[in-house]
């Protein structure tokens, strides 16, 4: 693969064009701002890059109940991304809005699991994908409360109660449709083993990570990983479901390298602000 | 199979402590899943702190055709209303 | 509107000589402004025609997701992104209590599903037009919901209590859908010269189906007669569609767009717009299944509904095995 220019390193040259047009400069790499920005897109690209898949399914749900339900769903995680990237933006102080980080990036920039940006197929996949996700959304919300930054500590106790109902209600469907039909468990039989090699980079931590657990602000993602298998293997048990002995992880997502899938979602997410810079909708 | 899952009626009990009231009905295929429907379809709009559900197969109602019987009766029984007593006002608030 | 040219299954309204004594005592209470509810006499023409007109507005709701869930993936904001979501969600729960509303009458939801889906049963012309630029969000929140509006706000006194209470239900939550899109169109309109071209080409091709909208004049149909009678419809076409004129025109010049129609014009004697009437052959041609969308709206529901069976199916075998466990565990405890 060629080399990818990081956005993220300085870079005189670019430092200088950037300013001269009044764009954003990139934060230097290994500095605690960078490090708590990052941390914050990856949390904020989780629940962007989730919410525009889930909000996919609307006025295309197998009963209208569910319709309704999953755009809750999705409105939470967009008010999630709201809050998040905004923070993000004040950290990075460059003047950048919630909008402009959601729309304006490219993929090398995003930091979602790849979990996150794999497509819906059928509703059982993107249940599986929901309760995989939730599963570890909820203990690192349960953290991030005691954040040391407590505006940190405050979007995820907000949040923290909309996923503890995402995370009953994904499980309870997993479990039901795992003990419902021969044709429900296969379906999510097959969703699980699609899914299960996206399920370990979420565990797996960098350098930002290490610095921003030492500083309090966030968890480390290893010490999470009690928490989600208990929670995995409680659910897959009672659903009669056998997760893949492979642990096999596919990564990058939270340093910026996507699936192919993650180009096709933003084209269509970032188009009119693409098209139109500049313009107010 | 493909058969359809049974309508539940949906209770919800508001912010303000008065009594359950019905708002409408749903499908669902057992109770659990009734009250989490009616939680993501009656109370997107901060609607409700309580819910109740019941199969709509399982409310025994009153017969239309007994209305008179039932309900005239208690036309006449004015004086079970506050109104009927004239207080003087002297009395003050009662 | 969202029920559009409903048929009546009697011949005009029946004379009060002609009038079995439960029809005329059915009558006497529905002009007394009683509400009829679900296991009270009613005649059957006016259970059929209920459960056809109920029966449309909720398919016309659903399928109305489909023209402005179209724009949920691309919209250009955050904040426009959860509206329009909110939005679209709304007209699902709306459906559904439309559809719970026409179950009273003995009816299914699945039924109903397989009649829209078989083509048996109509929805509104309004949601086989395409919607092709952000503006058209828009223009289906200011002038579709606006035109929706006209009717529901009456309907709210309908003679019929389920479908009275399903659409004061849907009134309350109705309001913000209309204003959100008249603030997209200011957004539009006071923006680039793109944004403007984008707000009156929507315009340009909502205007019409917006008033076809209302369907055809009705002033002479039995059909009508026999459900204003009934208090199923409370207002003409005619009536309804000069109000929505009438209050549509100020609120397009504000915006600083051009209304379509070359004939537009105040008349003082009638206090009110004389307007061109749109074409009616398109309109005709467009609920016989010829308008731009119609196949791909009935595919995208028929999709839905197959590709959502094994789903449906999965939870209702859970729901009955678990049942049964809780029968034999309690047996077995006793």
């Amino acid at each position: 693969m060629p080399s990818l220019p990081d956005m993220m390193t300085p870079d005189a040259a670019a430092l200088a064009k950037a300013a001269g047009k009044g764009e954003a400069i990139p934060l230097a790499a290994g500095t605690p701002e960078h490090d708590l920005f990052t941390g914050l897109l990856r949390l904020g690209d989780n629940a962007l890059i989730l919410g525009h898949r889930v909000s996919e399914w609307c006025g295309h749900a197998p009963v209208l109940e569910e319709d309704i339900a999953l755009a809750n769903v999705a409105l939470d995680l967009i008010g999630q991304t709201q809050l998040w990237l905004g923070l993000a933006g004040t950290v990075q102080g460059r003047r950048r809005s919630a909008d402009d980080l959601a729309f304006l990036r490219d993929a090398w920039d995003f930091r979602n699991l790849l979990l996150v940006e794999r497509p819906n197929r059928d509703f059982g996949h993107t249940l599986m994908r929901q309760f995989l996700f939730d599963a570890w959304h909820q203990p690192v919300l349960k953290a991030l409360e005691e954040s040391t930054d407590p505006r940190i500590a405050e979007i995820a106790a907000k949040a923290g109660k909309e996923v503890a109902y995402h995370l009953e209600r994904s499980a309870d469907l997993v479990i039901r449709l795992g003990n419902g039909t021969e044709e429900s468990h296969a379906r999510m039989q097959d969703a699980l083993e699609r899914l299960w090699p996206y399920t370990g980079e979420a565990f797996i931590g960098d350098e930002i990570d290490a610095r921003l657990a030492e500083a309090g602000l966030m968890p480390r993602p290893e010490a999470l990983r009690p928490d989600w298998e208990a929670t995995v293997r409680a659910v897959l048990d009672e659903a009669t479901l056998h997760a893949p002995q492979d642990d096999f992880a596919q990564t990058g997502g939270r340093q910026g390298r996507h699936t192919e899938d993650l180009g096709h979602l933003l084209s269509t997410m970032q188009w009119l602000q693409r098209a139109y810079p500049g313009a107010a909708w | 199979m493909s058969s359809e899952w049974p309508l539940w009626e949906v209770f919800i009990r508001g912010q303000h402590g008065l009594n359950h009231r019905h708002v409408g009905s749903l499908h669902a295929p057992d109770a659990e899943l009734a009250i989490r429907h009616a939680r993501d379809v009656y109370t997107r709009r901060n609607e409700g702190v309580s819910i109740w559900v019941v199969r709509s197969a399982d409310i025994s109602a009153s017969s239309p055709s007994e209305k008179g019987p039932l309900f005239e009766p208690s036309n006449d029984k004015v004086y079970r209303h506050p109104t009927f007593y004239d207080i003087p006002d002297d009395v003050g608030h009662m | 509107m969202y029920a559009q040219m409903v048929k009546t299954d009697g011949k005009g309204i029946k004379p009060d000589a002609e009038m079995t004594p439960e029809e005329r005592r059915f009558q006497a209470r529905i002009d007394a402004g009683e509400k009829i509810e679900p296991k009270e006499w009613m005649p059957d023409a006016y259970r059929q025609t209920l459960i056809r007109q109920i029966g449309q507005h909720a398919h016309s709701e659903i399928v109305g997701q489909l023209p402005e869930g179209n724009w949920i993936t691309r919209a250009p904001t955050l904040e426009r992104k959860a509206i329009l979501l909110a939005k679209v969600q709304d007209e699902a729960g709306h459906g559904l209590y439309l559809y719970c509303a026409a179950e009273t009458l003995g009816v299914s939801r699945d039924e109903l599903t397989e009649a829209l889906l078989s083509g048996k049963m109509k929805y509104s012309s309004i949601f086989n037009y395409p919607t092709l630029t952000w503006a058209d969000i828009g223009a289906v929140g200011w002038l579709v919901d606006g035109a929706a509006i006209m009717n529901q706000v009456p309907l709210q006194r309908t003679s019929y209590g389920p479908y009275s209470r399903a659409m004061i239900r849907i009134c309350k939550e109705e309001s913000f859908h209309q204003r959100q899109g008249y603030d997209i169109m200011m957004k539009m309109a006071q923006g680039t010269p793109e944004q403007k071209r984008m707000a009156q080409d929507a315009l340009d091709r909502f205007w019409y189906p917006s008033l076809m909208m209302f369907g055809p004049s009705d002033k002479d149909s039995v059909h009508s007669a026999q459900s204003m009678a009934w208090k199923i419809k409370i207002n003409t076409n005619d009536e309804l569609r000069q109000k929505f004129v009438d209050q549509t025109v100020p609120q397009a010049e504000y915006l600083g767009l051009s209304i379509p129609d070359p004939d537009l014009s105040w008349n003082e004697d009638k206090g009110g717009y004389d307007f061109s009437q749109p074409d009616w052959s398109e309109f005709f041609a467009v609920l016989k299944g010829n308008g731009p969308c119609n196949r791909d709206r009935i595919e995208a529901r028929q999709q839905a509904w197959d590709d959502g069976r094994w789903f449906r199916d999965g939870l209702s075998a859970h729901a009955t095995k678990a049942q049964a466990r809780r029968a034999a565990s309690k047996v077995a405890a006793e």
